[in-house]
């Protein structure tokens, strides 16, 4: 701690750059959504609890969060192989490979959803094969699933590929003279060197994939109770003209997703003070 | 560093659009027509058909400028803010929801003959080619077996239609009443399998996946369906009974009047129960409301809301209001 | 954290000394590609099979459509406004943030990541409660005629905000994993603090910077459900492409709207040129120095 006191003052720009990002996020972020809150706090108590706690909408967070936090466990593991892979080892087309891993960013949602719809349905490339041994994909929770995990590959590849890129070669040579297995060097050092990273993608991930719309009610189904995500209950309310019941449900998805992004980046400072 | 220049261009992009919206010459207008999914053929030649017309009669130029969507979303659009000269929407409810914001004078329905509706359609089944489930009438969507695609009520006008029209056939059977309705449309919802959230996306569902027996569709876009995607994969079966679906069209009284275009504006929606508006409206498979202009639809008995149900602002609150009808069905419904 | 004299060679990869025994590398790159292609290739291939469906005359007659150029154009402005923004707030935030200790930071960090799990319905929902005729500013705006949602201006604003978080939120891990022990080097040999910037911090987090602007770029141009909302869909006017893709698909021409759709999706390939010359550019410096 004596350290970081000393460098604070070494290093410049603390000033102002931080009253730089903290206007610029308030202008973008946090003035728009105080909208939000403050078009929910139009609602009296009870109506609030009626809006977000129906069975419903009860429903539709168990489906939304648990689709969100598989996908995003799914992209935990095989982002990071997927990242590991692109870094260490060569191969051919390998950078045709690495450019792919953006296309969730840069295909709109709607057309990832009619895709993803297409090529799962039972009529679909992938679909054909599945189908016949009773995975459904199209049009189930399983669908969701896809979805989500699709749109949040690219923030764990994105997230530890750098890192891993700046993993030294030294550390590992270290390990090795030591007498550490590639396995133990993996676990014991650079599995720690990573973890952040992989938090990050993570939280990312499954905060993205909590509040997707286009792409998932395209492959979803949208049956009530079953297949039917949070957003698109707001949308619902959005055609009833009940503009504080759609924000009311989204000020609960805002304020569940904020809890679970803190908690995450507070375990990755953990994480961090353990690897340092 | 580079914010400067993106100030810049940041003023110059709103001053740009600023510009370009007030203040037409005299010898241009732009009219911005809000309209629901379907009708996007039906307008493009009206357009231009209107377009001519005016040009002859003032010497002035007109382009219509058109935008379409879900007729909810649309409606809202233009209450928070997008300056619909006209909106051509699904159900009067939505332009209701409009007027309310006093946006549209009240009283609007009474504007224009015919409930302000210059073109009715129905709702009918779209079936895969040879009929293989023998669907004809509604009661053979409630058997087992037969699997029915319908958008989502709650998020599609068309779908409300669809809804109410099931509804409407169950309450005209022998001894029917609301809870043999009730009963009828579970059942019938017990065979729906996806609920798209569009009616559009209700047609791909049922072309694209070749899922579902039998699609719930505005007739116009099960002919258009028909004529775009293949003539010999899919037939059209008109059902003995439907709703009478009548989309009313409207000035935005707000908007033309602060715009200065309330003549053209209401010369526009004029046309289409013009003969050559009503002759270009039974063409795209509307049904027109003038008697004298040939239609090429099937004769079906027809019911409106509001013989049925009351109007539109009773059906949505008994129906489709969150704890609604629809919602104890489907709460109910399940699935598998 | 290891190692401060890290210096970052972009060539990386395959020439490690150290690695797995050759059937490990085998297997997990297997691995890796199968999961790959059944989530992404497989759709890409989807894309583009329909684009061509028809061949390339129509593909190329879907592109040189007067909406469709328009769209395209609506894209590029609102990404060349949307990108850079986000880009000088990513390098300042992540200084601040990285290289400095305050009370704090964990809540900074979550908020500024907030813009991903805001549904893209509710980012787009924001600004029209707040510019919109019945929203804070409706009035005031109205009486000055000033357009900002249902124009281009709330495009642009709804694409800031999707995309606010991604150029921090690369730089940010990446500037806290380099320490600060090199820029304190260079300060106390009598650099100045602009100087140590440009020339210590800004070569090591040009990788990050690169991802980030990348990801930004691609998330700007293929924004659909925030921009849907504040669009107003007026053709030729306020679509973007995505909302172009999405009003050809919904008028039957599937063609059509996946050889727009694939536009977006050659953003990838963007992406590799982008990444393959500066790979170039750094080795070439490395040489000379």
């Amino acid at each position: 701690m004596k350290i970081l006191k000393r460098t604070n003052n070494v290093l410049p720009g603390f000033g102002p750059t931080m009253g730089y990002t903290l206007l610029y996020l308030s202008l973008v972020v946090l003035i728009p959504l105080s909208a939000l809150v403050f078009k929910t706090a139009g609602l009296s108590w009870h109506d609030f609890l009626e809006a977000v706690a129906a069975p419903r909408v009860l429903a539709s967070y168990r489906i939304t969060f648990g689709a969100a936090l598989a996908a995003a466990g799914i992209n935990a593991v095989f982002g990071v192989l997927v990242a590991w892979v692109l870094v260490r080892y060569p191969f051919p087309g390998k950078r045709l490979v690495d450019a792919l891993v953006d296309l969730p960013f840069a295909l709109p949602t709607a057309v990832a959803g009619i895709t993803l719809a297409t090529v799962y349905s039972a009529n679909g490339w992938a679909g054909k094969y599945l189908e016949p041994h009773g995975i459904k994909v199209a049009f189930t929770p399983l669908g969701i699933i896809v979805a989500m995990t699709f749109i949040g590959l690219p923030f764990v590849v994105r997230t530890v590929q750098p890192v891993i890129e700046e993993l030294d070669a030294e550390i590992e040579e270290a390990a090795a003279c030591l007498g550490a297995s590639r396995w133990q060097t993996f676990r014991r050092v650079l599995f720690p060197l990573l973890t952040p990273s992989v938090l990050t993608g993570f939280a990312l991930a499954f905060a993205r994939g909590v509040g997707e719309y286009g792409s998932i009610i395209f492959i979803a189904g949208n049956m009530p109770m079953v297949s039917e995500i949070t957003p698109l209950l707001i949308i619902t309310k959005l055609e009833q003209y009940d503009y504080q019941g759609a924000t009311a449900i989204a000020t609960v998805m805002l304020v569940a997703s904020f809890t679970m992004l803190l908690v995450i980046n507070l375990l990755q400072r953990w994480s961090r003070r353990y690897a340092d | 560093m580079h914010t400067k220049n993106i100030e810049t261009l940041l003023v110059a992009l709103s001053l740009a659009t600023i510009s370009a919206l007030p203040a037409f010459a005299a010898d241009s207008v732009t009219l911005q027509n809000v309209s629901y999914d379907p009708t996007r053929e039906l307008y493009q030649e009206v357009n231009t058909a209107f377009a001519q017309q005016w040009q002859k009669k003032t010497g002035q130029k007109v382009t219509i400028r058109q935008s379409h969507g879900g007729s909810g979303k649309q409606a809202r659009s233009v209450i928070d803010g997008l300056d619909a000269d006209v909106v051509t929407l699904a159900l009067a409810y939505d332009i209701d929801a409009i007027a309310e914001k006093g946006l549209i004078k009240p009283g609007w329905q009474k504007e224009l003959p015919h409930n302000s509706s210059p073109y009715t359609s129905t709702i009918v089944f779209l079936v895969r080619k040879g009929n293989p489930k023998k669907i004809k009438n509604w009661d053979d969507l409630v058997k087992p077996g037969v699997s029915v695609i319908t958008p989502n009520p709650k998020t599609s006008g068309g779908a409300r239609w669809n809804y109410l029209a099931a509804w409407a056939y169950a309450l005209h059977q022998k001894g029917g009443n609301d809870a043999k309705a009730k009963e009828f449309v579970t059942r019938l919802f017990k065979n729906v399998p996806v609920l798209d959230s569009g009616a559009r996306g209700s047609t791909n569902t049922f072309v694209q996946r070749g899922l579902g027996d039998v699609l719930l569709a505005w007739e116009n876009e099960a002919f258009l369906a028909i004529n775009e995607l293949g003539r010999d994969k899919f037939e059209i079966v008109t059902p003995s009974e439907s709703i009478l679906a009548e989309p009313p069209v409207t000035v935005v009284d707000k908007v033309v009047d602060k715009k200065g275009t309330r003549k053209a504006a209401e010369e526009y929606l004029k046309f289409l129960y013009s003969d050559e508006g009503q002759k270009i409206a039974a063409k795209h498979y509307y049904r027109p409301t003038d008697p004298k202009i040939p239609s090429k639809l099937a004769k079906v008995r027809l019911y409106t809301i509001d013989q049925v149900f009351g109007g539109w602002r009773s059906a949505q609150k008994t129906h489709f209001v969150d704890g609604g009808v629809f919602d104890q069905i489907t709460g109910a419904a399940g699935r598998k | 954290m290891a190692a401060p004299t890290t210096t970052y060679t972009g060539k990386n990869n395959g020439n490690h000394r150290i690695t797995e025994p050759a059937p490990v590398r085998w297997l997990l790159t297997a691995i890796a590609l199968a999961f790959l292609a059944l989530f992404l290739a497989l759709p890409l291939a989807a894309v583009f099979s329909q684009a061509f469906a028809k061949g390339w005359e129509t593909y190329l007659a879907a592109l040189w459509e007067p909406d469709t150029l328009s769209s395209v154009k609506l894209t590029l402005i609102t990404a060349a406004v949307a990108v850079p923004l986000n880009l000088v707030f990513g390098v300042i935030a992540s200084w601040a943030i990285a290289k400095f200790t305050f009370p704090g930071k964990n809540l900074l960090i979550t908020l500024i990541d907030l813009p991903f799990s805001v549904s893209p319905v509710i980012s787009g929902l924001i600004y029209v409660l707040i510019f919109g005729r019945q929203g804070w500013l409706g009035p005031w705006l109205d009486a000055h005629d000033i357009k900002i949602v249902f124009a281009v201006p709330g495009i642009i604003l709804a694409t800031i905000f999707v995309t606010f978080p991604f150029i921090a939120r690369e730089l940010i891990p990446l500037m806290e994993a380099q320490g600060k022990d090199e820029e304190e080097a260079a300060l106390v040999l009598g650099a100045s603090g602009l100087q140590t910037f440009l020339r210590v911090t800004l070569p090591n987090i040009k990788w990050g910077i690169i991802y980030g602007v990348i990801l930004c770029n691609a998330r700007a141009m293929g924004e659909f459900g925030a921009v849907s909302v504040v669009s107003g869909h007026i053709r030729g006017s306020t679509n973007t492409v995505p909302l172009h893709v999405e009003i050809l698909y919904n008028e039957y021409n599937y063609t059509a709207a996946f050889a727009v759709a694939s536009l977006l999706a050659l953003l990838a390939l963007v992406t590799l040129v982008v990444k393959t010359v500066a790979e170039w550019k750094v080795q070439q410096q490395l040489e000379r120095e």
